[in-house]
């Protein structure tokens, strides 16, 4: 077997062996970190306070042991049959935010709920969710949301509300006034029909709808090609190559849970299927996509447009027609490789373009239709919806607005004074407006400054439906009753229009008349009803879908007219600086700016958290004298137009030469505590160019660094494994002529006699030939966890899943550059080096584009687990089931166990991060709402306590209890972790191996023979497998896709 | 040197005496011979048959529905005792004259047939055996009625009157030998003062005069005084902390005066008809009002009483005044543990006088047991796994006898983890 020669590194200071960073890479706590928040310089403790100290807690324990405090049991007044303290409930349901999607399930305890997950049943968003869908939850519980209509910024009532807004728009109505009610992405045919509803009482009504991030040009281009303003329905598990042009669609474009899923499914890898798909991706920033390729480009924004045309001209040579006049560009041979690619697998391919360029969009269009990839891969029988603002309504909007024409306008949940490039105009033009109302649920950048803010509820308070796709229905369902004084969006527009009806009414009287009536096989509408309601999803039988039309053939595009326009548009060559703004996975378009698990969250790529900053090359770094040591970073002048913004700057391996990245989604002002002030605002950078908003920027960018330090909290070179090798990966080539390629079989050194007393070779002796652990014996369960490294994408719902379900602290800004963040499962980025390990010279200078590797690292219920042996007090402990148990109540926190993870998964509780002022960024503990959000069977730990990932042991326990009730063996169905469960890729697969059902079982086809365990499974191996901990935890190599050559 | 070996000849001698006394009274312990096993598995599982079906019933000191069991053995020969277990009525048509005498007198009470095998009423007679050996409980509060069967000491057969016997026994034995030592040393002395030929040093040490001021200054005594002084203190010390949040005996006055003893006991309402959650999940739950008014929407007085019960009352005025009523929590569980009642009722088949006591006797709940972990971890080593009929166990069950003849206990199976309270 070969050896991996890679190097893997997780940060430029440790690939460069910075001396400061050596200096403490050893240490698990090291002590210059402060404990005081870094504001006490003398912070020893006198004798004097020891005794105060002691005094106190001995006054305090014989109080205390005086009264025990009374505590009340306060039962249901009228218990609701379907509640039972103690018992979960489950809602289907639907989270919606603009055209962002996810059927989810809602688990309730007493009421409340506590956590969301995919909905198994969705064939839209695929079962899994993203980090954004899992935080939803939290947001309910904000403090910072509206407590009740308000009128010019004063507290008011619902008829007062109406009745004043009523008025002026009736009067409005009178004088043919202009009425726009503006709004993200409408996914609700129903909110749709109460528009409609709206329009005809008051006819000068338009409807206005923007996207933050837009894709107004794409859309046109649909329109050109096939007569329908749509996205087209994407199968990415039906692509064997995919080509993508900075379209990050396994991280934020447009549908990325069903993308990340459909994508995952080609990269599986077992017995039966030793094929997997290729990616390339073309694009400045590194995104989720470009570190999943086989094949990633970077390349300038600026040469996109020619990327494309160069890709369709060599299209057009293998397919013998006449070719396109077009410049070339210097990433010739890497498109002509995967056209290459792409012609071989016509018809089950995919390339799709984030660009919002018409241009660029017709062509990948063009592209598709040549590849035959239309009704294959690509489905326009069935559009998507999940992006509709048109810009150029918005704009005229905006200018309409600005010169005072228009009288009314209501923002429908919406906030584009911030999330619109022309924020700033429709800030000043709002004044000239009669009547402004916003429906938003707090008062954001836009309510702020509306007369009237009639604050919608939360998803998981309303009723409402979505068609996210034409033809896949789904339910938004409350599962609270509502915490404020709010009303629906829907039903304040109802009530506005003169129907006093309920949204509630009128979406049941619209599905009765509309779906139900539509079909057959359901015959009385209550039973239709409730199934729909129970599932969350409904598809209408099939047979109504419209003629599958060829509308590509009957296009009337005219290409040479596009490709002219990308020749004027774009430059295959480009000397200045280029900036690309991009959304960051967990903030997103900035509307949970006040979720603080989502701030809190480290971006997949950058690891850093609670900010924005933008991203540099390597090179622009070493030229500018900028060093990330120990995520200390200098802070930069970004200069736009004129304007100077000073910005953090953080060293991007992967970053194209000349560009710049920045996350959009910060600088909010009016968020809320948690939000506000973080980062800078991006959304005012995005200028025009080709007529359509662009998130690139080719000219008129300067950078320039300063001499300040700025410290960003990054927790990427805070888990160092000493420059082991972690990352076992080979290549598809490899891996088809030996499954167990990649793998690295490590041997000790034992003497030749030794070696022959085991039977074994010397040199060949594996690690736990000679040990000394007795091993332990497990009777009843065996858990464990596999974990394929080919399957995750990195995106980071396992992190936030788990930090709902186990009730992980936040910590904040401050605690994370301290390195105390707490997330229990956290996803490694390994970058790697083609350097050979011994090549210090080649070392020196850092790869430019290196490859990804993302590893979920979790405690790994070690066997042999050195944490609990060193434990004085016995908290951590084994169990007979092959858990590492941890018992806060009995951890006395000498971190000793922390100290001795050879994986560095455990996390020390520093302070009491709940009801304390300091952490008032925690929400889900420091105030009674959040509170709500906790997840009564598990501890919330109090300082001074180790913690660490359980397995979701309060999971496993009552899996084992429902089946026990029912006198049977608990299968795969009854338990599952909160990661597995999460993860929209099926990639952390969770099981008993005594269970030889079990899928965790059959994945690592474990055999159990006389005390003799064994993983016959190839590409399963352990993290540090030399150590001998015997983890409970496999990873399957990485397999790579890429040409035999240049693996 | 020639004191010394006398002396400790003697303590031997002594202590000899004093094995065999022991002995002796074991032995006597296990001649009361009958066909009664005394097996403690027997005992255990005879236990765990007479709580779950006996008890409603019978107590073994004192009458309850059906007779005081104590020496049941005694009066009844075995095969007597198994046929009327089997099926009382039976016995009593066939016109078995102690038994219809019995039937007579408590008031034709029909006694249920039970499907034991012999074995199994041998089981229930070794357990009410051992207890009617063990006496009367002596009044406490915390382990009265449902505490026995977690409060008995494993293995200690002897009875505690034995103990004491023992001690005052050695107690006498050891003055004895005092006695004689302090003869032995006047006798010794007197001798050597007789013989006249002591250098000095041993004259000085036969001059010793006994002074009790020497022995109290001397270090050896300060430093027994400290070390017994110091260990009370301590002992006191850790005793007072143990107790501290220990509620045993806590029996806070209840917003509304319900009794346990007229509804559990007198209208014998089983417990799972208002802790409706106790089978189904973790919280047993405090009924709700509505479940209340099942019975109290006709009901509003009490029996007998001519006019309407104030406390009934109180539940029409909570409904009417939608304010929930606010129970005082008896039983609390530190929020660390996690406890989950359908775990031990459902799966275990644990009564809920085990842990609750008899809680259909008590017109204010209290709490009666300690509910410490010792408490739990004590019960968790004993109590036998209700693995029959569950599929769940089977293995387990298996994978046991093949190493171990006793019952499964719900320790063998990882019951005393942290991690299965813990998280």
């Amino acid at each position: 077997m070969e050896k991996n020669k890679k190097l893997y590194w997780k940060g430029i200071e440790q690939l460069n062996k910075e001396p400061e960073f050596e200096k403490f890479l050893n240490k698990e706590f090291p002590e210059y970190l402060p404990i005081n928040g870094g504001k006490e310089e003398n912070s020893g403790s006198s004798r004097r306070d020891f005794l105060k100290l002691m005094g106190f807690s001995v006054a305090a324990a014989s109080l205390a042991a005086c009264e025990a405090p009374v505590r009340k049991a306060i039962p249901y007044l009228n218990k609701p049959v379907e509640v039972n303290p103690g018992i979960p409930n489950y809602y289907a349901s639907t989270y919606v935010n603009g055209g962002d999607y996810c059927s989810v399930v809602v688990k309730t305890r007493e009421g409340r709920p506590i956590k969301v997950d995919g909905n198994k049943l969705s064939k839209v968003s695929g079962g899994g969710t993203l980090p954004q869908v899992q935080a939803s939850v939290l947001s309910l519980y904000d403090q910072e949301r509206l407590p009740a209509p308000s009128i010019g910024g004063e507290k008011s009532t619902w008829e007062e509300i109406d009745n004043q807004i009523k008025t002026k728009l009736a009067s409005i109505s009178a004088k043919g006034g202009k009425i726009a009610i503006v709004s993200k992405t409408i996914l609700s045919p129903t909110t749709l029909k109460v528009i409609e509803e709206f329009k005809e009482n008051y006819p000068e009504t338009d409807l206005v709808i923007y996207d933050p991030i837009s894709s107004s040009g794409m859309l046109k281009a649909n329109q050109l090609t096939f007569g329908q303003r749509l996205l087209p329905n994407y199968s990415f598990d039906k692509a064997d190559v995919i080509v993508s042009f900075s379209a990050d669609f396994l991280g934020t474009w447009i549908n990325p849970v069903k993308f990340s899923s459909d994508f995952t499914k080609t990269r599986k890898l077992d017995d039966k299927k030793k094929t997997m798909s290729r990616l390339y991706a073309f694009e400045s920033n590194l995104s989720l996509t470009g570190a999943n390729a086989d094949y990633r480009v970077a390349v300038r924004a600026s040469k996109e447009g020619l990327l494309v045309s160069n890709l369709y001209n060599e299209l057009l040579k293998k397919a013998g027609l006449t070719t396109i006049r077009t410049s070339s560009v210097e990433e010739l041979p890497a498109i002509q490789k995967a056209a290459n690619d792409l012609w071989k697998a016509k018809g089950k391919s995919l390339v799709v373009s984030g660009s919002n360029d018409e241009n660029v969009q017709l062509i990948v269009n063009k592209i598709n239709d040549l590849l035959g990839n239309y009704g294959k891969t690509l489905d326009i029988t069935a559009p998507a919806k999940f992006r509709q603002g048109n810009e150029g309504e918005m704009d005229s909007f905006i200018s309409q607005l600005s010169a005072g024409r228009v009288n009314g306008v209501i923002f429908l949940g919406c906030n584009p004074v911030y999330d619109h490039p022309k924020g700033a105009e429709i800030k000043a033009g709002l004044e000239k407006a009669e009547l402004s109302v916003s429906t938003s649920d707090r008062k954001d950048e836009t309510a702020a400054l509306t007369g009237y803010i009639a604050p919608d509820h939360h998803y998981l308070e309303s009723w409402n439906d979505a068609e996210p796709v034409a033809g896949s229905y789904s339910l938004t369902q409350p599962v609270i009753s509502p915490l404020f004084n709010t009303r629906q969006a829907g039903e304040s527009l109802l009530k506005w229009t003169g129907n006093d009806q309920t949204y509630y009414d009128y979406l049941m009287a619209i599905w009765r008349s509309g779906l139900y009536a539509n079909q057959s096989d359901v015959l009385d509408f209550q039973t239709f009803w409730d199934k729909t309601l129970h599932d969350g999803v409904y598809t209408p039988p099939m047979g109504e879908s419209t003629d599958e039309t060829d509308v590509t053939s009957e296009s009337t595009v005219d290409i040479q007219t596009a490709i002219n326009n990308i020749s004027k548009n774009y430059k295959a060559e480009n000397s200045e600086n280029e900036l690309v703004l991009y959304e960051k996975i967990a903030v997103g378009d900035g509307t949970h700016a006040n979720n603080p698990w989502l701030q809190e969250m480290p971006d997949p790529i950058s690891k850093a958290c609670w900010d924005n900053y933008l991203t540099v090359s390597q090179s622009w770094a070493e030229a500018n004298g900028v060093k990330m040591v120990e995520a200390k970073s200098k802070l930069g002048v970004l200069t736009i137009d004129g304007q100077e913004i000073k910005v953090p700057i953080l060293v991007q391996p992967g970053q194209a030469e000349g560009t710049f990245g920045l996350a959009v989604g910060y600088g909010r002002t009016s968020a809320g505590k948690v939000g506000n002030g973080i980062g800078i605002n991006a959304y005012p950078f995005i200028q025009k160019n080709n007529n359509y908003y662009s998130l690139a920027r080719f000219e008129g960018i300067q950078v320039v660094a300063t001499d300040e330090i700025y410290e960003i909290a990054q927790t990427q070179t805070h888990h160092t494994f000493m420059g082991r090798a972690v990352i076992q990966e080979a290549n598809l080539s490899e891996y088809q002529k030996d499954p167990a390629a990649g793998r690295e079989s490590i041997h000790i050194a034992t003497s030749e006699a030794l070696a022959r007393e085991l039977g074994l070779e010397k040199g060949e002796v594996p690690p736990g030939a000679l040990t000394l652990w007795k091993g332990h014996e497990y009777p009843n369960h065996h858990w464990a966890m596999a974990i394929d490294l080919n399957s995750c994408t990195g995106c980071g719902s396992c992190t936030i899943a788990c930090q709902a379900e186990n009730n992980v602290p936040v910590v904040g800004k401050q605690e994370v550059i301290n390195r105390r963040e707490m997330h229990w499962i956290r996803i490694d980025r390994y970058y790697s080096s083609d350097a050979p390990k011994d090549d210090r010279l080649g070392l020196e200078v850092p790869s430019s584009n290196p490859e990804v590797t993302f590893m979920p690292m979790l405690c790994q219920q070690c066997n042999n687990a050195p944490c609990e042996t060193v434990c004085p007090v016995a908290a951590t402990t084994h169990s007979t089931e092959g858990l590492n148990q941890m018992t806060y109540n009995r951890c006395i926190g000498t971190r000793y166990c922390a100290n001795n993870c050879p994986y560095k998964v455990r996390r020390f509780n520093w302070f009491k991060y709940h009801d304390n002022k300091q952490f008032d960024t925690n929400l889900p503990m420091n105030n009674d709402l959040g509170k709500m959000v906790l997840n009564p069977d598990v501890t919330v730990r109090s300082r001074g306590v180790m913690e660490k990932c359980t397995f979701c042991v309060q999971r496993i326990q009552a899996g084992k209890l429902e089946a026990k009730k029912e006198g049977r063996r608990p299968t795969d169905d009854d338990i599952n972790t909160a990661c597995a469960s999460a993860c929209p890729t099926g990639g952390i697969v969770f099981g008993d191996l005594k269970d030889p059902n079990s899928e965790v079982a059959k994945l690592l086809k474990f055999k159990e023979e006389e005390k003799f365990q064994k993983v016959e499974e190839p590409r399963a191996y352990n993290v540090l497998e030399e150590i001998n901990v015997k983890p409970n935890i496999w990873y399957f190599t990485k397999i790579r896709n890429k040409d035999e050559k240049l693996a | 040197m020639k004191v010394s070996s006398c002396c400790w000849r003697l303590t031997s001698l002594a202590f000899t005496l004093l094995f065999l006394l022991i002995s002796n009274i074991s032995f006597a312990q296990e001649a009361g011979d009958s066909e009664i096993p005394s097996d403690e598995s027997v005992i255990s599982s005879g236990e765990t048959l007479f709580n779950n079906n006996c008890r409603v019933c019978h107590a073994v000191h004192e009458q309850v529905v059906g007779p005081a069991l104590n020496e049941v053995y005694v009066r009844r020969p075995l095969p007597w005792l198994q046929e009327f277990i089997k099926n009382s009525q039976k016995v009593i048509q066939g016109g078995d004259e102690y038994a219809v005498n019995l039937y007579n007198q408590f008031n034709k009470t029909e006694m249920p047939s039970f499907d034991f095998s012999n074995e199994e009423v041998l089981s229930i007679l070794a357990y009410v055996k051992s207890e009617t050996e063990k006496g009367p409980a002596v009044a406490q509060t915390t382990d009265a009625a449902g505490g026995e069967g977690v409060a008995a000491q494993p293995g200690s057969t002897v009875d505690s009157g034995f103990v004491t016997a023992i001690l005052i026994a050695l107690l006498v034995v050891l003055v004895l030998i005092l006695v004689v030592l302090g003869i032995l040393i006047s006798v010794v002395t007197k001798y050597i003062k007789q013989k006249s030929e002591l250098n000095e040093t041993d004259q000085e040490i036969v001059d010793q005069k006994f002074s009790l001021i020497k022995l109290a200054k001397s270090p050896g005594f300060i430093w027994i005084v400290t070390f017994v002084f110091t260990a009370i203190v301590l002992k006191t010390v850790i005793d007072g902390l143990l107790t501290v949040g220990v509620q045993a005996g806590y029996a806070p006055t209840q917003p509304i005066a319900f009794s346990h003893k007229l509804h559990a006991g007198d209208f014998e309402i089983d417990c799972n008809y208002c802790h409706t959650g106790v089978r189904i999940s973790k919280n047993a739950n405090i009924p709700s009002p509505n479940i209340c008014m099942n019975c109290h929407s006709g009901i509003n007085k009490v029996t007998g009483a001519t006019e309407s019960s104030k406390e009934i009352q109180k539940i029409y005025d909570a409904i009417e005044n939608n304010e929930p009523i606010r129970w005082v929590r008896v039983h609390n569980l530190p929020d660390l543990a996690y406890f989950n009642h359908s775990q031990h009722v459902k799966v275990g088949g644990i009564e809920c006088q085990t842990c609750h006591g008899p809680v259909e006797t008590m017109e204010v709940v209290q709490q009666s047991t300690s509910l410490t972990m010792g408490w739990c971890i004590d019960c968790h080593r004993k109590t036998e796994i209700n693995s029959q009929g569950n599929e769940y166990y089977d293995k387990l069950v298996e994978l046991h006898s093949e190493t171990s003849k006793d019952p499964m206990v719900v320790e063998d199976i990882g019951g005393l983890e942290c991690a299965k309270c813990h998280y």
